[in-house]
């Protein structure tokens, strides 16, 4: 191939030469070149190497189907692998190098495997490397993962950095009446044709130039440009750079924009790329078709080109690709490149498979001075390292004949159009295989879809202009009337029929022919997954990996098939095709992302007393997506020594904890408390005006929900608490029944989480401090407020409040809610009263060990599989009344007797330490199950030793004076413990009632 | 992506929504017998062909709506209110911005 | 039988690999079989393998409405672990993992069964504390499982985000050494051979359209190519369990079909020699690399019942966050296509391998978004109950009345709702 870049013509702005780099050496192009060109213009034949044999492999196409030339571009933390060079816009300083090649992909030592191709068929990897060779003697997996350490540095293609992606992406939405796919022919007048009649249209280029085909068409683009000023003008979005990549439910589409991907310098406003969602009313696929190689022998030598290719390289690029050149086809569509080329001044020879071609094509070579041998088709590439020549054959009926050899530099090949249906393929459209065409064409769909131009199997540009403007009257009539079913276009307009050549391969002839080049899928390897029974289509592509490297089938697929459907002796249609699933061409994971990374990843929810936290010492944990305060430390401290002196504090004085994060419903209406009668497993119906009472909710299986308080504040309005994880899951659950299953209850339910901040203050002064907080200290008296009592008041600086008198320390405590923005203010205000006092501000860490120390359970013991028994509080669930869960908890595995039941736990030697998540097993017999397990751990200061709580089969009463030992061989090993109630610090209760 | 029309905000995409499960299903009584329970917790229909299903605009206006939507296509046929009485007084309300 | 081996590929290649036999045959469907097992995925071809290996019975069809191995056998990220707490799961999972692990020698297929082990990220002491559950029961139950502590996980996997500014910094993992993964379609080629070498008939492009029934006795099944009869009959369909159900009128399953979107990447160079998984702030991602050098991942199911074979963009976002999250250079790393299987997810996220209400009939399904590492033991455990008429005690509550006796195998702690489990 000797390529040369033409003087004139092309849509390459010569003023504007670009310097890039190729493998370290320095190159140049210009402005409006692909990479593929310019590296084509400076001659370069040898791009990157193949899959598995590391054949050496040039440029096959001219666009998104290009299976050859796969370079990495860029380096270090922005280096992209697999970048198809076809595509990939050229700008000035433009890194490249080849890729799964060693040192280069001239000389390339991989292609030692190219020796051995003989041995490494399709599959044969599934036959071997099991054992120890010749026959796979041993067992286990132990041969095999040697093995695979070989193979998986053998196998992928480029080589993707591994430090974090620098670029930023965003996500964009879009809406539309009309979507238009592909700004060719069909797709710009579709667009004129649809904005003219009223439609909000975008049309969507994945080329960096509007224009499609026609810019591969000789001449100039003035016309172009003002067809595309017209579009404009009436008011139609044009986006370039951005591909359709898939197609989803309801009119969704997937758009990626390449925003700077051809920038040399990016602004930094500007992200890498964009996703783009669009909802479209009606979709119109213009995206055209892509020619198909044919498979014979060493077809994949670089210098063997679809015709089209060879057509863009000339017209769109300037560059002449050979001067020697054969162009082989079984279709009409070969012709006018042919006399492009031969205008080029190349000389040009035709071998066409058919037996006639019109009169017209006759005439227009013989004109060019362009030879045609008709019936002739190549059998072999010839060359090394690049296409020197053919051996051509000659059809004799059903088979070919080799016919001697042929010089040249180029070998363009045509062997058939394939229309792009794989955006109606994203949509369960199952395309149908059309004989005449020699292609599938999609059917008409349910959806409101159309196929324009050669989308939908139209060739001439006349043609595809009509049809596209046909497509798009069906289009707003689909818009207009969701009934209406679109009629299907009229494909085809070739003057001589195709001829369906798929592979030319004379009799006895051993051959290296490629199906799939980039995976080095050749046609034996299809036989042989004949011969082996891999005959469904599926089957073959997995069997041989056909249609699965990066351009997805694009190139291969249509050959593989015929191929398949010719050794079955059946027909296409009676194998069928592969689905083809999105994205259409592969899409960056970054733009999926979008901002949500890192610290954005999820949304990070803070009470409004965050602040104040952290300028108090608190350290921060996660608690679901909230931060909440972990521990204040002084100076000095470990968390463990923060903690324990915290809860000792707690215990001794007061204590004061931000718990904004708890759920909190407001409840309102007739039959609120009916409502929560009905959901909660205790009884609710008596609770007085001024009064809280814990609860606990189970789910319809009758396992527990979640546990929480709720607070009567008025006749028909209550106050109701949740944990902190099951806010969401509550509100909506009690929506749910409200809306489907209640509807004759008049309650109302808000979501008023956000709208209080909440604080706990614990311990033996906490009523000294709230009433220093408070406008009137006696409506927080004991009189007034007594345990589990509930008053609206204000504190200080008028600021309204909700107290209650409730506890999860097991301390004298109280719960106050004030509006959030006054939490800061109210938090100050009881922080200076406490401060005084010895008191202390607590995090999880000591809320945790105050309350493993009284047997409170939190999540970790409500874990969804326990009964409100097996967490000792079955006392409270009626036997009165029925409510949610009530008719499925007393299913029998869920009243068997010895079932783990909550309990404390004790290191037999109370020195020693032992971890949650450890299993609880009798000493004599330390495997298995065992009896049960830990959830919980702490250091009780008020006991001066670890504890724990944790569940064990019959609780504790079974397990007194037992030997038991905690087992944790992920960790410390066993710890003898002993089983104890979980009330394991003031059982009675008199701290927190007196 | 599903788009659903919520009676009361319009066309959404569906991830504002989350998904409940089988409209056809009667949940009994609360003092119904535990097989009938065992029945409506645990059995399913499992259409594939159209269904009725609850969903919840839970980032919207938090109501529940039926959707009768095809599993085999995704294709959305209706969309109603959960709540009967709800439903009924929304179709009186636009019955009423028909007629006048 | 042709045993495959490194010599038969040497031999072959010598020979221009005329020598291969057909991976399977194609035959016609008998009038009668003793057992017919509908779904050629990767359970229903174990069940047939195991059922003439283990308990010689040959005279059996596979019946498959596609092609085999076409289902969600084909479509999975192809994670092989046996994490499980709870009994039953527990010892099932174990036994699977133990015949993955000789799996290739048993067939005399390559399945790629790659132990490269499995690593669950830890993001606070509560979760490691969850894990710690679960690990110390797999060791005590005589599995293996590992605590590692963030030196350990940043020298396996140097490259994750170990940043103090993520979302939910990394403390540390949990591992299983022994899990890994295996090549999809190898398994289910690798059991119709096995299954196919002992004589059993592998009838695709077969389906099924109703159930014969005599009284509340199975005695064969219509299908697109005749009335087959059968002494016994099995179900291994997955996702679409409810329409035969419905078929042999059977009412209602605790059931239900949700589609999830699996994902794979261009081919890359080695860049993650682990399966990794993450799972926190309502995320769940996991990922590895493929041996072909694509990265293979995948998240949640997309949240609402379905029986179509393709996703949205919902869930395509979230796995790209998950993925990004803790892999950050996979930002630039590109999608190459993504696709959907329809799960046959339980009320309880545990599997179903019982009798049914009807005599010589027995259902295997309910394997939620976890069945590709399940499908030895299930093909084992399925075999066994069909031939013996009676569930080994290891599978003994995977039956559909569990529900109603108060038993919920529940993994997740999720409730009844089908959607929350996988």
């Amino acid at each position: 191939m000797t390529a040369q870049r033409l003087r004139k013509g092309g849509h390459i702005d010569r003023t504007r030469p670009l310097t890039f780099r190729w493998d370290g050496t320095s190159m140049s192009g210009y402005a409006g070149d692909s990479l593929a060109s310019a590296l084509m213009a400076n001659g370069e034949q040898i791009l990157g190497r193949s899959f598995k044999y590391h054949r050496p492999r040039g440029i096959m196409s001219a666009g998104v189907e290009e299976s050859g030339a796969l370079v990495t571009v860029g380096q270090g933390a922005k280096q992209d692998a697999n970048v198809r060079a076809t595509t990939q816009p050229l700008y000035e300083g433009l890194i490249a190098r080849g890729q799964n090649a060693w040192p280069s992909v001239r000389l390339d030592f991989g292609a030692i495997n190219s020796l051995f191709g003989r041995f490494f068929a399709a599959g044969f990897y599934y036959k071997t490397f099991m054992g120890l060779p010749p026959f796979e003697w041993g067992r286990g997996t132990g041969m095999w993962m040697r093995y695979e350490k070989i193979i998986r540095k053998a196998a992928g293609m480029g080589t993707a950095s591994r430090e974090p992606d620098p670029d930023r992406y965003e996500h964009a939405h879009g809406y539309c009446d009309l979507l238009i796919v592909g700004s060719g022919p069909a797709g710009r007048a579709a667009a004129h044709c649809a904005a003219k009649a009223g439609c909000d249209v975008i049309l969507v280029e994945q080329d960096a130039a509007l224009g499609g085909d026609t810019l591969s068409q000789p001449g100039n683009t003035s016309t172009l440009q003002g067809e595309l000023s017209a579009l404009r003008a009436c008011g139609v979005r044009l986006m370039t750079s951005t591909t359709a990549f898939g197609l989803y439910d309801n009119g969704v589409a997937g758009l990626l924009e390449r925003v700077t991907d051809h920038l040399a310098d990016s602004p930094s406003w500007l992200p890498r790329q964009r996703f783009w969602t669009v909802r479209a009313r009606a979709t119109l696929i213009a995206a055209g078709a892509l020619e198909r190689h044919i498979a014979f022998g060493d077809n994949d030598r670089p210098g063997v080109m679809t015709v089209n290719a060879g057509r863009t390289y000339l017209n769109r690029f300037a560059i002449q690709a050979g001067e020697n050149i054969v162009i082989a086809t079984n279709n009409d569509s070969a012709y006018t490149t042919a006399s492009d080329l031969a205008d080029s001044g190349a000389s040009v020879t035709m071998l066409d498979s058919r037996h006639e071609i019109s009169r017209s094509l006759q005439s227009q070579c013989d004109a060019a001075g362009i030879g045609i041998k008709l019936e002739a088709a190549p059998m072999k590439a010839l060359g090394g390292k690049a296409v020197s020549g053919l051996t051509a054959a000659i059809r004799k009926g059903n088979s070919w004949r080799t016919d001697g050899n042929i010089d040249c530099d180029l070998l363009l090949v045509s062997g058939g159009w394939s229309p792009v249906v794989n955006l109606l393929s994203h949509r369960g459209i199952k395309p149908v295989w059309n004989p005449e065409l020699a292609c599938f064409l999609a059917p008409a769909s349910d959806e409101p879809i159309v196929a324009a131009g050669s989308a939908a199997g139209v060739w001439d540009d006349s043609a595809c202009r009509a049809s596209g403007e046909k497509a798009a009257l069906e289009a707003l009539e689909l818009i207009r009337n969701p009934a209406h079913r679109a009629a299907a276009q009229t494909p085809g307009d070739w003057e001589c029929p195709i001829d369906p050549l798929y592979e030319v391969r004379p009799v006895k002839q051993k051959l290296k022919s490629f199906v799939d080049p980039q995976h080095d899928v050749t046609t034996d390897d299809i036989r042989l997954a004949h011969h082996e029974g891999f005959v469904s289509v599926e089957h073959l592509k997995r069997y041989t990996t056909l249609g699965m490297a990066t351009d997805q089938g694009k190139m291969g697929n249509i050959i593989g098939i015929a191929l398949m459907a010719d050794a079955l002796g059946k027909e296409i249609p009676q194998v069928g095709t592969t689905t083809f699933r999105p994205p259409y061409t592969p899409v960056s994971i970054g733009a999926l992302k979008g901002r949500n990374v890192g610290p954005h990843f999820r949304p990070l929810r803070r009470t409004p007393m965050h602040d104040w936290n952290l300028d108090a010492g608190g350290t921060m944990t996660m608690a679901g997506l909230w931060h909440r305060p972990w521990f204040f430390a002084r100076s000095g401290e470990t968390i463990s020594e923060a903690y324990v002196r915290e809860a000792e504090t707690v215990r001794r004085t007061v204590g004061l904890c931000d718990v904004t994060s708890l759920g909190k419903i407001a409840i309102q209406g007739p039959d609120a408390t009916e409502l929560l009668n009905r959901v909660y497993s205790n009884p609710f119906a008596k609770l007085p005006i001024g009064k809280t009472r814990y609860g606990i909710m189970l789910r319809d299986d009758g396992l527990v929900m979640d546990d929480g308080t709720t607070w009567r504040l008025a006749e028909n309005e209550y106050f109701m608490t949740t944990t902190t994880a099951h806010a969401a899951k509550v509100m909506a659950f009690l929506e749910e029944l409200l809306q489907t299953r209640w509807t004759d209850l008049k309650v109302h339910l808000t979501s008023v989480s956000e709208q209080w901040a909440g604080v706990a203050v614990a311990g033996p002064l906490s009523r000294e401090v709230l009433a220093a907080c408070v406008e009137q200290p006696t409506r927080v008296a004991d009189e007034t407020l007594p345990f589990m009592g509930v008053v609206e008041t204000t504190m200080r600086e008028g600021i309204p409040a909700r107290i209650a008198r409730i506890s999860f320390s097991g301390e004298r405590a109280f719960e106050v809610y004030v509006p959030s923005d006054f939490g800061p203010a109210v938090m100050q205000s009881l922080w200076d009263a406490a401060r005084p006092m010895d008191g202390c501000l607590y995090g999880l860490e000591a809320l945790g060990a105050l309350r493993i120390e009284k047997g409170h359970v939190t999540g970790a013991e409500l874990d969804g599989r326990v009964t409100i028994e097996d967490a000792g509080l079955g006392r409270m669930a009626s036997d009165k009344k029925t409510y949610v869960g009530s008719a499925l908890r007393k299913r029998p595995e869920m009243v068997r007797k010895n079932r783990p039941r909550l309990v404390g736990i004790f290191p037999k030697d109370r020195r020693e330490i032992f971890n949650a998540g450890s299993i609880l097993c009798a000493a004599d017999n330390i495997a298995g199950y065992g009896e049960g397990w830990i959830t919980a751990v702490t250091h009780s200061p008020a006991l001066g030793h670890w504890i724990g709580l944790g569940f064990i089969k019959g609780g504790h009463e079974a397990w007194q004076g037992q030997d038991v030992v905690c087992a944790d061989p992920v960790r410390k090993g066993n710890t003898s413990v002993e089983i104890v109630s979980p009330h394991m610090y003031d059982p009675q209760g008199e701290r927190m009632y007196g | 992506m599903l788009r659903i029309s919520c009676p009361f905000c319009g066309v959404r995409d569906h991830s504002e929504f989350s998904y409940g499960g089988d409209a056809s299903v009667e949940y009994p009584a609360l003092d119904a017998s535990e097989s009938e329970w065992v029945e409506a917790v645990f059995q399913r229909e499992n259409l594939d062909g159209v269904q009725f299903e609850t969903w919840q605009h839970i980032q919207g206006c938090r109501m529940w709506i039926v959707v009768e939507r095809d599993t085999r296509t995704h294709a959305i046929h209706s969309v109603r209110p959960a709540h009967d009485g709800i439903a009924q007084a929304l179709n009186a309300e636009q019955d009423g911005v028909g007629t006048s | 039988m042709k045993p495959y081996s490194a010599w038969k590929v040497f031999v072959n290649g010598l020979t221009g690999q005329k020598g291969w036999d057909r991976a399977w045959r194609d035959p016609e469907p008998k009038a009668e079989y003793d057992v017919v097992i509908v779904g050629a995925g990767l359970h229903g071809l174990a069940t047939a393998y195991y059922l003439a290996k283990n308990h010689d019975i040959k005279n059996i069809a596979v019946v498959e409405k596609g092609w085999l191995g076409g289902g969600n056998g084909g479509r999975n990220t192809t994670i092989v672990r046996s994490n499980y707490m709870l009994p039953g799961n527990r010892e099932f999972y174990e036994h699977s993992l133990k015949l993955w692990e000789n799996l290739s020698h048993d067939l005399n297929y390559n399945v790629m069964f790659s132990q490269r082990a499995h690593v669950t990220l830890l993001h606070s002491p509560a979760a490691r504390d969850g894990a710690a559950r679960r690990y110390n029961t797999m060791r005590l139950t005589g599995s293996d499982g590992e605590l590692w502590d963030l030196e350990t996980l940043k020298r396996n996997i140097p490259h994750l985000n170990y940043s103090a500014d993520a979302r939910f910094p990394i403390i540390g993992a949990m591992a299983q050494p022994r899990a890994g993964t295996a090549r999809h379609d190898a398994v289910a080629w690798g059991y119709a051979r096995g299954a196919d070498q002992q004589g059993i008939d592998i009838l695709q492009n077969c389906e099924v359209t109703g159930v014969e029934r005599n009284g509340s006795t199975v005695t064969g099944l219509q299908t697109s190519r005749g009335v087959i009869r059968a002494k016994k009959v099995g179900f291994a369909v997955a996702g679409n369990t409810s329409r035969l159900w419905r078929m042999a009128e059977l009412g209602k399953l605790p059931i239900e079909s949700h589609k999830l979107q699996a994902f794979v990447s261009e081919p890359l160079k080695p860049l993650l020699d682990h399966v990794v998984v993450f799972g926190v702030g309502g995320a769940h991602f996991y990922i590895s690399q493929s041996d072909k050098g694509g990265m293979v991942f995948g998240g949640d199911i997309d949240w609402y019942k379905s029986y179509a074979q393709r996703g949205n963009l919902p869930i395509v976002q979230d796995v790209a966050e998950c993925a990004t999250s803790i892999l950050p250079c996979l930002g630039r790393v590109r999608l190459l296509r993504h696709w959907s299987g329809v799960m046959d997810m339980s009320m309880d996220g545990s599997p179903f391998i019982c009798k049914t209400p009807l005599d010589n009939l027995y259902l295997n399904a309910g394997w939620n978004y976890g069945g590709f590492k399940a499908s030895p033991a299930s093909g084992w455990y399925f075999a066994d109950l069909i031939a013996n008429n009676r569930p080994d005690p290891v599978i003994a509550d995977h039956t559909l009345d569990r529900f109603a006796r108060g038993i919920n195998i529940d993994e997740r702690g999720a409730g009844p709702d089908p959607k929350l489990h996988g």
